[in-house]
């Protein structure tokens, strides 16, 4: 029976071998001839931790951090480790209630899983996280994590520093994946615009993580690993005193201040009122205090040196003498009777000087601000017999304003600047239908009509009168640490722009010379510093704005810029004070203490009481109180309509709308949650260059 | 010959022992690599028999006590016994129904102090006796139908109760006597008939049903063609030819999606979807829950995981592997199960391709063995059993392995010798060890 059947044991062996063989090439294939398993494995199991560097500390001139690294520290929490906690105390020590508490708790497991940790509270303040860090142990699946902060030890500059958020798609898009969610990117001033400087090259960790995506230890000993470079450090021309002064001195203020070395282009102080101390949106109450700032309609997180534009008033003249000058239309020794108006056109043009003689020349006209004479002149250049036509002129005076680095951005080192604008033929065809001659903006003569400028291009631009004739584009940073050839950064701030050396020395001599007689004997005695010779210029702006929708005449804008000393330009600087009156009256004063700062290293003790008397001057628009309670009540109305909860609006009923220039500001209403659409904007989309400039902008004219 | 011998090692086949050694050191050494984690004490643990790979010493250390009991018993013993022991097998899966514990959703386990008992899977042992018994019986002849229909019938009524107790996995092993019966005489048509019907079967999953009617038509068009001679002399082919083909079609188009939408439960359906690789469409949303439930109960994760993680493990070892204790896929546990059905990950990502085909080549070397020691056999008995063992053992490497690589569905049986696991090593050890016994009396005629 058994040799019955035996060619069947062959036939069993053959189908096992059948089905080995078939094993077999499934293993060759799997194991041989795809590659994609192995990187899949090492997916799953390699979990690349990004070290971050330390960003890169700004210094000023002097070699003080402006801007530094601290550590804060975040609460993380891992759920699955949560055993006999405590709950009741830990709420007690952060100051939440335990609905609170299994809130978070379920957004951590939601967020990242029950065995990874997230973040629980971050950025704890310094009293809690002293609190915590005695009783963490009590507290097991609560952990204490370092991170690093940006800190702020002058509490100044919040302008020109910007500050770091976390990298949003668009960002990461732009840089096409180099950053990634979670990252912090520079997202204004400098921290942006020295973004790939500051930041330093990133490490990678590999970490071994398990199928819950625990790390539990470094992938092959870490020889992988790459070290984290930190960022490199950025000198800067800023003098952070100077500084300092500057924003004491804006406090209560709107408006903007630039100073600039003139020798180097390097910015020495800028700011902008109002203001804030930077360190108010790194801490723990960071989106709360900036929530605040953002519906200020004073607008504090604008940055009104290069974006605010102002008509220059009579800071325009000692540039449009220029012109004169080197067109030929005036000399040293023109002069005009002016009895208080210019007449030449239709509408008489004021002006604020009567005595007989205060522009007997051109450096008294400069000295006494006079504006019959610089309509005059400015008249004289359109028309220029020179030309065939006013159209030619106007061409050629832009043409000058062009050089003069006006119109324009200038190209500072900090992003979203605004240009100005100095106007073309093109901008008047439009608006007169190409019937208009040098009387239909003769205003520009005094620095009106439709030439607009910041605050920056008016400190540059008198940088180039006081080196007569070049000029070094403006920018904060004069060296990076540990700088190579390919830094191509600051390149374009170290080729001098030799644009107006053209015009004769002796022109800019008696222009200087004017400017000189505004401190010595003209309209800005208030500037004069002992022993060293200033140059300045005053300027007065009409100052319209739309309130209600009504086009209103505001008290003027105090303008001012100057140079010193005369002989050896050390600074120039460019003041502008909003609905301030007589550039005299505060601007100048404002320039001259920070002349006098930067000069002499230090104040005269009288005149720290000068300091005290214009810092505590609150020259705020009246109209902000009521545009303040107008949005406030709008919000709060929409906040009701969302919510139903009446406790915002209550504040707004039964109350009389307070009128322009009656009530002094109040501090802006915070609803407890962010309204609508309106503070969940990202931090970005109130950048200054996204932003409309608010205050100003086309409601100038004169 | 009824003499005892004076000595136990006499006759012993030391080549089988010596494969089981080695392949039960494989597996305890391959439960330590998956189960192992950094910074454990060793020693410590091993003895205190906290770990997988310690237990599982242990049960080598039982089986081996047990496997000297059945070197010391008489071979006559098993077959006097055969029926009994088939009795008692069936007896254990019947108590399983009013005492099992519910163990991952199956109901196959009886739970008594700290050990589990799956009697489906000892039972292998038992039905491997009594059809060895019946089969080699004087009295039968297997030529005859009614035989190999009681011979069927020892072998799947165990499958049946296997299936009550939601055991599929189990159950199948049992159809794995067949290979058994083939060797002793079953016609071979039914072989060739069934492996046609599977082949059937996944080209009706595979493929589309439209396209498949046309093509099998096709083939009967071409059979006709071919033999259009033989058909003009013999009518009876072509209707022979014609009722084939009804008979395809018919179950392409309605009994296979019969079966897979009244029979099987549809997390079964959704594992032999995803080893085809077709997206499988619950009905509604009890059977959503179902499948959820299962594979919750089951594995943890769905198959599909299972089989993506094991090919990756098993992919990423490449030629020579990452060394023990280096597969980072074993290691992290992203592979459920790794200690029992999925073991085979660990030697192939630790060892690479090379280690995988050395236990593919102890594997082929023992059933090359246990078949030649089945064909020296003098009595039909040893070789029938010895063929069960040899079946058993087959269908067991083939599915597990396939299973990992992803060649079959995911059955969860384990891999002979060394997937992590008690009962089944020690049903290994008492199945392969009753051989070596009958084989060191293979002289003698048992009957």
């Amino acid at each position: 029976m058994s040799v019955f059947n035996q060619s069947r044991s062959t036939i069993i062996r053959l189908i096992i071998a059948g089905i080995f063989l078939l094993i077999v090439a499934q293993l060759v294939n799997l194991q041989l001839f795809s590659n994609k398993y192995k990187a899949l494995a090492l997916n799953n199991a390699v979990y690349p931790k990004v070290k971050y560097p330390d960003r890169g500390i700004i210094y000023d001139r002097k070699g003080k951090a402006i801007l530094n690294n601290t550590i804060m520290y975040d609460l993380e929490v891992t759920p699955s480790q949560i055993k006999g906690v405590d709950t009741n105390y830990l709420c007690q020590l952060l100051e939440i209630d335990t609905i609170e508490f299994k809130k978070r708790v379920v957004n951590a497991i939601v967020k990242n899983g029950r065995y990874r940790p997230s973040i629980f509270e971050d950025l704890l303040a310094p009293l809690v996280h002293a609190r915590l860090e005695e009783n963490i142990y009590k507290f097991p699946g609560f952990s204490l994590v370092e991170r690093p902060v940006r800190t702020y030890p002058f509490q100044a500059a919040a302008h020109i520093m910007g500050y770091i958020g976390e990298a949003d798609s668009a960002i990461i898009k732009r840089s096409e994946n180099f950053y990634r969610l979670g990252d912090f990117v520079g997202r204004s001033g400098l921290e942006q615009f020295y973004e790939p400087v500051l930041m330093g090259k990133r490490g990678v960790e590999y970490m071994i993580k398990d199928n819950k995506n625990r790390l539990v230890g470094k992938y092959e000993n870490g020889q992988f690993d790459t070290a984290a470079i930190a960022g490199r450090n950025l000198r800067t021309y800023i003098d952070i005193e100077v500084q300092q002064l500057a924003e004491k001195l804006m406090r209560g203020k709107v408006g903007a201040v630039v100073a600039i070395e003139p020798k180097t282009g390097g910015i020495i102080a800028m700011t902008s009122g109002p203001n804030f101390d930077p360190n108010l949106l790194t801490g723990p109450d960071k989106q709360k205090n900036f929530n605040k700032l953002f519906l200020d309609v004073s607008s504090p997180l604008l940055n009104r040196a290069i974006k605010g534009q102002y008509p220059p008033g009579s800071t325009y003249k000692p540039l449009g003498a220029l012109v004169g000058l080197d067109e030929g239309v005036l000399t040293s020794a023109s002069g005009i009777g002016c009895a208080g108006a210019y007449y030449g056109c239709r509408r008489p043009v004021k002006c604020t000087e009567k005595f007989a003689g205060h522009a007997a020349n051109l450096r008294l006209a400069i000295a006494w601000s006079c504006n019959s004479f610089f309509s005059n002149a400015f008249r004289l250049a359109i028309d220029n017999p020179k030309f065939k036509d006013s159209r030619e002129g106007l061409t050629r005076w832009h043409d000058y304003l062009s050089r003069f680095d006006l119109g324009h951005r200038t190209g500072i080192d900090l992003p979203s600047e605004d240009g100005g604008n100095v106007p073309d033929t093109a901008a008047y065809d439009k608006e007169y239908n190409r019937s208009w001659n040098s009387c239909t903006m003769v205003t520009i003569g005094i620095g009106q009509d439709k030439l607009l400028v910041t605050p920056l291009q008016m400190a540059n631009a008198v940088c180039i009168v006081a080196n007569k004739g070049y000029f070094y584009t403006p920018h904060f940073v004069d060296k990076i640490d540990g700088e190579t050839k390919n830094d191509t950064l600051l390149n374009k701030y170290r080729r001098k722009n030799e644009v107006l050396t053209h015009i004769a020395d002796a022109d800019f001599e008696t222009v200087i010379s004017g400017m000189q007689d505004v401190v010595d004997i003209g309209t800005a005695r208030v500037a004069k510093i002992p022993g060293i010779n200033v140059c300045a210029k005053t300027g007065t702006a009409e100052n319209y704005r739309m309130i209600d929708g009504v086009r209103t005449k505001l008290k003027d804008n105090s303008m001012f810029v100057c140079f010193a000393p005369r002989e050896n330009p050390k600074i120039a600087i460019a003041v502008v004070v909003e609905n301030a009156g007589f550039g005299a009256t505060w601007a100048g004063p404002i320039a001259a203490l920070m002349m006098e700062k930067y000069l002499n290293d230090t104040l005269r003790t009288e005149r720290l009481k000068e300091v005290e008397r214009i810092s505590n001057a609150d020259l705020l628009p009246g109209y902000l109180v009521r545009e303040q309670y107008k949005q406030d009540s709008i919000r709060a109305y929409n906040w009701f309509k969302m919510t139903k909860d009446t406790s915002v609006i209550k504040r707004f009923l039964r109350k009389s709308v307070p009128k322009p220039e009656e009530v002094k500001p109040l501090n802006p209403v915070q609803p407890k949650e962010p309204v609508g659409r309106v503070t969940r904007l990202s931090p970005e989309a109130i950048l200054p260059g996204r932003q409309k400039i608010v205050s100003n902008s086309n409601t100038y004219q004169a | 010959m009824n003499q005892r011998k004076p000595e136990i090692s006499k006759g012993i086949d030391w080549l089988l022992v010596w494969l089981y050694i080695i392949l039960v050191s494989i597996g305890i050494m391959s439960i330590f690599a998956a189960t192992y984690h950094e910074g454990d004490p060793v020693i410590q643990t091993f003895l205190s028999l906290k770990t997988d790979y310690s237990r599982q010493t242990l049960y080598f250390g039982i089986g081996g006590v047990l496997a000297v009991f059945i070197l010391l018993t008489d071979s006559k013993f098993f077959t006097a016994t055969a029926n009994l022991w088939y009795a008692f097998g069936i007896g254990l899966m019947l108590l399983v129904f009013p005492f099992h514990t519910d163990v991952k959703g199956t109901q196959s386990i009886i739970r008594f102090g700290g050990f589990q008992l799956q009697p489906a899977e000892l039972c292998k042992v038992f039905v491997n006796l009594a059809l060895a018994k019946y089969l080699s019986r004087v009295e039968t002849n297997f030529s005859d139908t009614r035989a190999q229909l009681i011979a069927a019938a020892i072998a799947v009524f165990p499958a049946l109760l296997s299936i009550l107790q939601h055991e599929t996995g189990l159950a199948l092993v049992y159809f794995s006597f067949f290979l058994v019966m083939f060797r002793e005489g079953l016609p071979a048509a039914i072989l060739i008939i069934g492996f046609s019907l599977a082949v059937l079967v996944v080209a009706t999953l595979v493929v589309d049903p439209n396209t498949l009617a046309i093509v099998l038509t096709i083939i009967a068009g071409a059979a006709i063609f071919i033999l259009r001679r033989q058909i003009k002399r013999k009518r009876r082919l072509l209707f022979m030819i014609a009722g084939i083909w009804f008979v395809c079609v018919g179950i392409q188009r309605f009994a296979v999606p019969y079966v897979f939408d009244k029979v099987l439960q549809p997390y079964q359906v959704k594992r032999i979807y995803d080893t085809i690789g077709k997206d499988y469409v619950p009905k509604n949303a009890s059977e959503i829950l179902e499948i959820e439930q299962k594979a919750g109960k089951k594995t943890k994760e769905d198959g599909d995981y299972n089989v993506k993680q094991s090919k990756i493990a098993i992919g990423s070892g490449g030629l020579v592997g990452k060394g023990l204790l280096k597969g980072t896929q074993t290691r992290y546990d992203f592979v459920p199960e790794q200690r029992t059905d999925f073991i085979f990950c660990t030697i192939g990502e630790g060892f690479g391709f090379l280690g995988s085909f050395a236990l593919l080549g102890i594997y082929f070397l023992l059933l090359m063995r246990i078949i030649s020691i089945a064909e020296r056999q003098r009595s039909v008995f040893s070789r029938c059993y010895a063929y069960g063992v040899a079946s058993v053992l087959f269908f067991h490497i083939t599915i597990n392995i396939c299973m990992t690589i992803g060649l079959a569905p995911v059955i969860g049986i384990p891999l002979p010798f060394i997937s992590y696991g008690g009962t089944a090593l020690l049903t290994f050890t008492i199945l392969l060890f009753i051989l070596i016994r009958l084989d060191a009396d293979r002289q003698m005629v048992l009957r």
